[in-house]
């Protein structure tokens, strides 16, 4: 007696959490039965290994189908509500969730790296490297760069078109425009010594960086329309990028410099736990940091922000074991202080660079 | 000419794209009805084309109004090439027909296409004007309701109930015709389906016909069939019960027309017309058949055995003891005497409305309260006939005509066909007739008829529960006040429908009868199997359980006659054994009751199946069960006694076990009529096989091992062995759910509204070696059993529920293939009775708001309770209740501010949607007055960047599908017409499609969409009695093919939840199927 066809339909979708997790971690039927077994639901319902294959089968084939349909161009994904209506409309968005969700060990790998066909085949080492499988992995990069295509063309906000068009959740979506955001711009995230930041502190860095650095955030549109090759959301303003060339007399200018240490310092003294050796350091941290913007005009140096900004200045401040309130106390006073300089006549500029990079720093200042 | 169809096609979404070059489509519409096509101007390259059409309007006789759907077929223009039809859409205009119903069809249909499958959508708004004209009831029968349901519908009262109507029409079917060979699957498939849907359209107004002449408005309990005969043609045939039915809200508006049928028959002006039906297409059949229907002409089937046999499980009437009882003789003869002429009397005139009177049987299985005043027991026939072939190339020639499928009158080309059909159904029922007869009843109820088609034979089968009925309700009060008066006393007490409907003395057979346990006046049998639906006054201990009887037989391959005589030959010995099977699984379970019986036996190449599904029940009024007592052959042998002992204790321990689990505590009766576990000689049922017309032979089959106790299994081989096995093997369901194959489980009634409904398919391969009887009995009770377990572990998210209308269909579509299909519906109920019923009704409606709330979180929670203790995200829960007992945006202030680097939240969903929601809200972009769904994300998402126009069914929630005629917690306000639809599905890349399931799933996935799509179009937002009569499968995996032919039915309704009632006022007519709690959320 051999199992020909074997379907369960429901009027509305049943989907087992657990089964579409086994589905998404890319295990194959057998596996999965072998890891519900092991979960001992066997016991809890009495339910035969017979039963546990058949259900097994059912849900991926379920999700088989379900994921047919998500492939299809992404705005038709209405079909999928009108062919398979869960209890109520949310499953079906869970069910997306769930597709587009991803692993962070995964997502970590691949950030900022090109999403074409040369990663691909570095698939196969990031399974091994991080004991995903292999299928999971596919989905997942597939997803990225599914959404990467989409929303590459489009104009408007980075987040609001992944999710109008992916059915995201307003936090996938965001996760999903930072990886969009470094994949475009390129960032390296692989180095060794970037290796302590999580995903959530990039994600975090782009969204500041799309906020406040793109030519979206400055919220006017184009006015030429053949200026549409940049991306709003996507490419930093490449004006700014150039203009930031103008801080470089911060640094330069050696009596700006002067002055900004002795305001910096005089505001701090006292409040300070690591007084000294900010002063020590103010220069040089000073330095890093409008070197940085200086340098962005090349595309290299973009890539190597968080290169730069944690070898410029997280490693210095946490080699003198800076606590992260006086990291917070400097960055603010180092930024505001600037207004005070009769000299300098960047203040928008300034502003616009130090606010955005004052949270990123804040947030990747961590152990 | 009395009818303007109009129709206006909208917009299309979600096309295929049909030009590669371009990834567009250049989509355009024809729209044709009857002969009369027109067509919208083709919209250039979009796949969500805005045609914004004039109105089509056709104006047509209303009885093509009834017989034609409404043909859109959507197509791809093309300049150079013929233009690629993209697909199309059936719609069923019947619904707008009825002045109650539907006003307008208005929505987005899914494209079908019989290869593809469903390929986008289109907006379709569809009117008709009927002009009144004074003849109109002659070739059409608009107006005439028509429900699934087989009961009376919620907001009607039933006035009179009239009775029996039936129908067939024959055609040769599409898929045999020459012309097959030459046009593509697609062309063949869609030539069916447009026949098919013709057919039911001509049936329904032929049955719609009938039931005018009987002064009835309606027909309940309306079921059609189709019997695909291969080459010998294709039938349509449909049963129902004639009523009158008044609406609820409008009492006595049809009193007047019923007040005194007989005498208003007379002065109907066609009745005088010796053939009212000369203006119709032709002779239609029915009429002329009444002649036919006593003289079954023998010559036009080769081979009619007849193997009809009754199961007249349970008869025995009693004269009561006591005063009662003394009465009670010449009492039931006068109600017996005074029922009968209350059946004939509907007849009417003699010649025109005495063919109805011929068969006083009901397809309903629940009935208004009183109306059953006895029921005798199951009656059922089965006949074994050959299909003939037909040749007949005229016919073909005229096919070609796209005209051609009006030409159903086959009488005009072939004028026996009909005739033989309806003869051999005709002579089924009157088998059925005389079956009731012996059993001392009048009427059948619970009546149905189905067949089993393997090459050249068919297997026909009916049943029904033989009854006695209150004439109240079959004519119009003439009865005597005394009758009256004593039926109303009869009726009074609970117990009345258990007792025997006849005289004791004249027992046909012998059986055991005792004082009726409740109240002591009456004999009642000692089991009682019916058909019907459990009387909602039947007083039952415990809970009900589905019982089921498996059984196969092997036969030889055999041709035609030979074949025909071989299944007739069987067929006895099959129902026997299935009956006894389901006696001793009731005795297990310690139950005295079946409902719901169905017995269906299917014929393959060489093998025969039988499969009956009932209901369980303890009724209170019967005497308690005795045991199971097993006793061997060889009684010497000092082993196998021992063995014995302990068979028989394992049996104990399963009855004692199964009392417990179905909480089964009949109250002690002190009295000495309980008797001795081991019940007496006297005890046993009994198969009767009765004369049958067609039938020579004389013999009655005494099926109850002679003079041996019937629930004393001997065993005394293997066989028997083997049956005492696996009556242990059928396991219980597990812990917190239930199952039945009735309306409503026996034992439950605090439902609660989440119903989750179902269709699963099994097919096995048999391994072909050496096949016996045992071994294929097995596999058969494996696949169910497995099924049902299946069933159960799938929804164990719904515990504590309950499976009802378990609907088993068996086929045999290949000589080593069983296929097993299943539908039902989970209903979820509340464990804590007491509790509920404290409540006052203001915390009762409360509590009922929650939980509907609570079925809208169901799904994230249930996401949530497994799958995210390892995360760093917990807290989801705790969001979600005082979501839902709050409103949504606190919680989804809350959610944003969760730590951002928590990102693996991929469950939490319903904070998603909250914020989503939230955000919509902020944007304005919603008014205050749309559903949650229009508020999702998906709708906003998806429609509001299209240029598609808002649709109609995005407001309204999914459709529900029950199987059930009611929605728990919920009140149906109105009945919107019976959806039938037939569908075939075919593809010829299997494997790219996920193989057979694959492709299946994804069939029947599309069906429910399209069910769903219609029943939205109608303005309704729930189907109920929803069936799937037909799901046939082919496959050829060599050749990469596969066929599926499925047909459904159901009645669209619109139901308001009784939360909505008693919380929202009149302020909001239309319905919202969700709660007003989540629509104050939207609004905030």
């Amino acid at each position: 007696m051999t199992s020909e066809l074997d379907i369960f339909v429901g009027n509305t979708t049943l989907i087992d959490e657990d089964v579409y997790r086994l589905w998404l971690d890319g295990y194959s039927v057998t596996d999965a039965v072998a890891l519900r077994v092991r979960s001992g639901i066997l016991e809890q319902t009495g339910a035969t290994a017979a039963v546990l294959q058949s259900d097994t089968m059912d849900h991926y084939r379920t999700f088989h189908m379900l994921e047919r349909l998500l492939h299809i161009p992404p705005s038709r994904q209405a079909l999928l509500i009108e062919r398979y209506p869960g209890p109520a409309r949310p499953p079906f968005l869970s069910f997306v969730g769930g597709y587009y969700a991803f692993d962070e060990a995964f997502v970590r790998e691949v950030l900022g790296k090109k999403l074409s066909k040369g990663t691909k085949k570095d698939l196969d080492d990031i399974s091994t490297k991080t004991g995903i499988t292999l299928k999971s992995c596919r989905r997942q990069f597939d997803n990225f760069k599914r959404v990467f295509k989409v929303v590459e063309e489009m104009r408007g906000s980075l987040v609001d078109n992944i999710q109008q068009h992916f059915l995201l959740s307003d936090r996938l979506a965001r996760d999903y425009a930072a990886i969009v955001f470094f994949a475009n711009n390129r960032f390296e995230t692989g180095k060794k010594k970037l290796q302590y930041l999580s995903f959530g502190d990039f994600a975090f860095c782009a969204e500041l960086m799309i906020q406040n650095w793109t030519l979206g955030a400055v919220g006017e549109a184009p006015i030429d329309p053949d200026s549409q090759m940049d991306d709003m959301d996507m490419d930093l303003d490449k004006e700014f990028l150039q203009d930031l060339k103008e801080l470089k007399v911060l640094v330069a200018d050696k009596d700006l410099l002067d002055l900004h240490k002795s305001l910096v310092c005089t505001a701090l003294r006292g409040k300070l736990g690591v007084f000294s050796e900010m002063e020590a350091n103010f220069k040089n941290l000073s330095r890093g940091l409008v070197n940085v913007a200086a340098k962005l005009t090349h595309n290299k140096d973009v890539r190597d922000l968080f290169v730069d900004l944690v070898e410029k200045f997280v490693e210095p401040c946490r080699s003198d074991h800076w606590p992260l309130s006086d990291v917070r106390f400097f960055l603010n006073q180092y930024s505001a202080s600037v207004h005070s300089l009769d000299g300098f006549r960047h203040q928008a500029l300034w502003d616009r660079y130090m606010g955005t990079l004052r949270g990123c720093l804040l947030r990747l200042y961590h152990d | 000419m009395p009818g303007k169809l109009k129709v206006k096609i909208v917009a299309g979404r979600h096309l295929p794209v049909m030009d590669r070059a371009s990834d567009l489509t250049d989509a355009f519409v024809e729209v044709k009805f009857g002969n009369t096509t027109f067509k919208t101007d083709v919209y250039l390259k979009s796949l969500n084309p805005q045609w914004n059409s004039e109105w089509f309007k056709f104006e047509v006789d209303d009885e093509d109004l009834q017989d034609e759907p409404l043909q859109i077929t959507v197509l791809d223009h093309d300049t150079y090439s013929a233009n690629d039809a993209i697909g199309k859409v059936y719609i069923d205009i019947d619904p707008l027909l009825y002045s109650e119903a539907a006003t307008v069809i208005s929505g987005w249909f899914p494209i079908y296409d019989t290869i593809h499958g469903i390929r986008g959508e289109i907006n379709v708004v569809v009117k008709v004007d009927l002009f009144n004209d004074l003849n109109r009831f002659r070739q059409s029968s608009c107006g005439v309701k028509f429900f699934c349901t087989t009961s009376i519908p919620k907001c009607y009262r039933a006035v009179i109930i009239h009775g029996f109507v039936e129908e067939l029409v024959v055609n040769e079917d599409p898929e045999y015709q020459w012309i097959d060979r030459i046009r593509t699957p697609r062309a063949s498939n869609e030539a069916r389906q447009r026949l098919i849907s013709l057919m039911s359209g001509e049936l329904q107004r032929k049955i719609g016909l009938k039931v005018l002449e009987m002064r009835g408005n309606a027909v309940v309990g309306y079921l059609q069939c189709f019997d695909l005969e291969g080459e010998s043609g294709l039938v349509v045939r449909a049963i129902g019960t004639a009523c009158t039915l008044d609406k609820l809200s409008s009492p006595a508006a049809f009193l007047p027309a019923c007040n005194s049928p007989s005498k208003e028959m007379k002065e109907i002006p066609f009745n005088e017309d010796p053939n009212p039906n000369t203006h119709s297409s032709g002779p239609s059949t029915p009429l002329k058949n009444q002649t036919y229907s006593f003289s079954p002409s023998k010559s036009y089937s080769r081979q009619s055995s007849s193997s009809d046999t009754d199961l007249s499980l349970t008869p025995k009437t009693g004269m009561g003891s006591g005063s009662a009882g003394k009465e009670g003789g010449p009492f039931k003869a006068l109600l017996r005497q005074q029922t009968q002429s209350a059946l004939e009397q509907r007849g009417g005139s003699p010649h025109r409305f005495c063919r109805r009177r011929e068969f006083p049987f009901f397809t309903l299985t629940a009935f208004p309260p009183g109306f059953l005043v006895h029921v005798g027991g199951v009656v059922s026939a089965r006949s074994v006939k050959l299909l003939d072939r037909i040749h007949n190339p005229a016919f073909v020639g005229i096919m070609g005509n796209t005209r051609s499928y009006k030409l159903l009158d086959w009488n005009s080309f072939n004028s026996d066909e009909p005739e033989t059909r309806d003869a051999w159904w005709a002579e089924i029922r009157q088998e059925i007739k005389s079956h009731a007869k012996a059993l001392g009843c009048h009427a059948v109820v619970g009546y149905s008829e189905s067949t089993s088609i393997c090459e050249e034979v068919c297997i026909l089968s009916a049943s029904g529960t033989a009854a006695v009925l209150n004439p109240r309700f079959l004519q119009d009060g003439t009865v005597e006040g005394c009758l009256e008066q004593r039926l109303e006393e009869n009726l009074s007490i609970r117990c009345g429908f258990c007792h025997i409907p006849y005289d004791e003395l004249n027992m046909p057979f012998p059986a055991h009868l005792t004082y009726c346990y409740n109240c002591r006046k009456q004999k009642v049998p000692d089991v009682l199997f019916t058909t019907i639906d459990l009387p909602t006054d039947a007083t039952v201990i415990g809970k009900g359980c589905l019982i089921q009887a498996r059984l196969c037989r092997l036969k030889k391959k055999a041709q035609a006659e030979a074949n025909a005589t071989a299944i007739s030959n069987l067929l006895p010995f099959m129902e026997y054994e299935v009956h006894t099977q389901l006696m001793n699984k009731l005795k297990l379970k310690g139950m005295n009751a079946l409902f719901g019986l169905r017995i269906q036996i299917t014929v393959g190449e060489n093998m025969l199946m039988g499969l009956a599904s009932a209901t369980g029940v303890y009724l209170a009024a019967l005497p308690t069960p005795g045991g199971i007592q097993i006793a061997g052959k060889t009684p010497n042998d000092g082993s196998y006694e021992q063995h014995i002992s302990h068979m028989q204790k394992k049996i104990n321990d399963t009855i004692a076990k199964n009392k417990e689990l179905y909480e089964i505590n009949p109250p002690e009766i002190s009295e000495e009529i309980i008797g001795s576990p081991i019940p007496e000689p006297r005890q046993r049922s009994r198969l009767l096989r009765s004369q049958s017309e067609s039938s020579d032979e004389v013999t009655e089959l005494d099926l109850s091992h002679g003079k041996k106790d019937a629930f004393v299994l001997e065993i005394d081989d293997t066989d028997a062995m083997e049956d005492v096995h696996s009556l242990l093997t059928d396991v219980p369901p597990p812990s917190g759910f239930y199952s039945c194959n009735t309306e409503i489980m026996p034992g439950i009634n605090n439902w609660t509204s989440e119903i989750q409904m179902f269709t699963s398919v099994r097919v096995i391969r048999l391994s072909s070696l050496n096949l016996t009887n045992q071994a294929l009995n097995k596999n058969f009770n494996d696949l169910c059993e497995n099924l049902l377990k299946s069933l159960y572990f799938k929804l164990r998210s719904m515990i504590p529920c309950c499976l009802c209308h378990v609907n088993f269909t068996v086929s045999l579509p290949e000589d080593e293939l069983i296929q097993v299909t299943v539908t039902a519906v989970a209903i979820t109920f509340d464990k804590n009775q007491a509790l509920q019923t404290t409540k006052t009704p203001v915390e009762k409606s409360l509590q009922r708001a929650s939980t509907d709330n609570e079925e809208l979180l169901q799904f994230p929670l249930e996401l949530c309770s497994d799958s995210l203790p390892s995360h760093p995200f917990p807290p989801v829960k705790e969001h979600l209740e005082s979501a839902s007992s709050n409103s949504g945006i606190p919680a989804a202030q809350r959610a944003t501010s969760v730590d951002y680097s928590s990102f693996a939240d991929r469950c939490s969903s319903w904070i998603e949607l909250i914020k989503l929601k939230a955000q919509t809200i902020r944007r304005g972009s919603i008014k205050t007055t749309v559903t949650v769904e229009k508020a999702s994300p998906v709708g906003d998402g998806n429609f509001r960047n299209r240029s598609a126009p808002p649709c109609a069914n995005s407001t309204v929630g999914v459709v529900k599908m029950t199987p059930l005629s009611f929605i728990p917690g919920a009140k149906i306000t109105k009945y919107l017409g019976i959806i039938n639809m037939f569908f075939i599905r075919e593809t010829t890349s299997l494997r790219e499609e996920g193989g057979v399931s694959g492709f299946l799933h994804a069939f029947i996935a599309e069906v429910f969409a399209m069910v769903r799509a219609h029943v939205a179009a109608l303005g309704g937002n729930a189907v109920v009695s929803y069936i799937m009569k037909q799901c046939v499968f082919m496959e050829n995996p060599n050749k990469n093919q596969a066929q599926c032919l499925i047909n459904v039915s159901g009645d669209a309704v619109v139901f308001v939840r009784e939360s909505d009632l008693e919380v929202v006022s009149s302020q909001q007519p239309t319905t919202n199927c969700q709660s007003s709690c989540t629509e104050g959320e939207v609004t905030t």
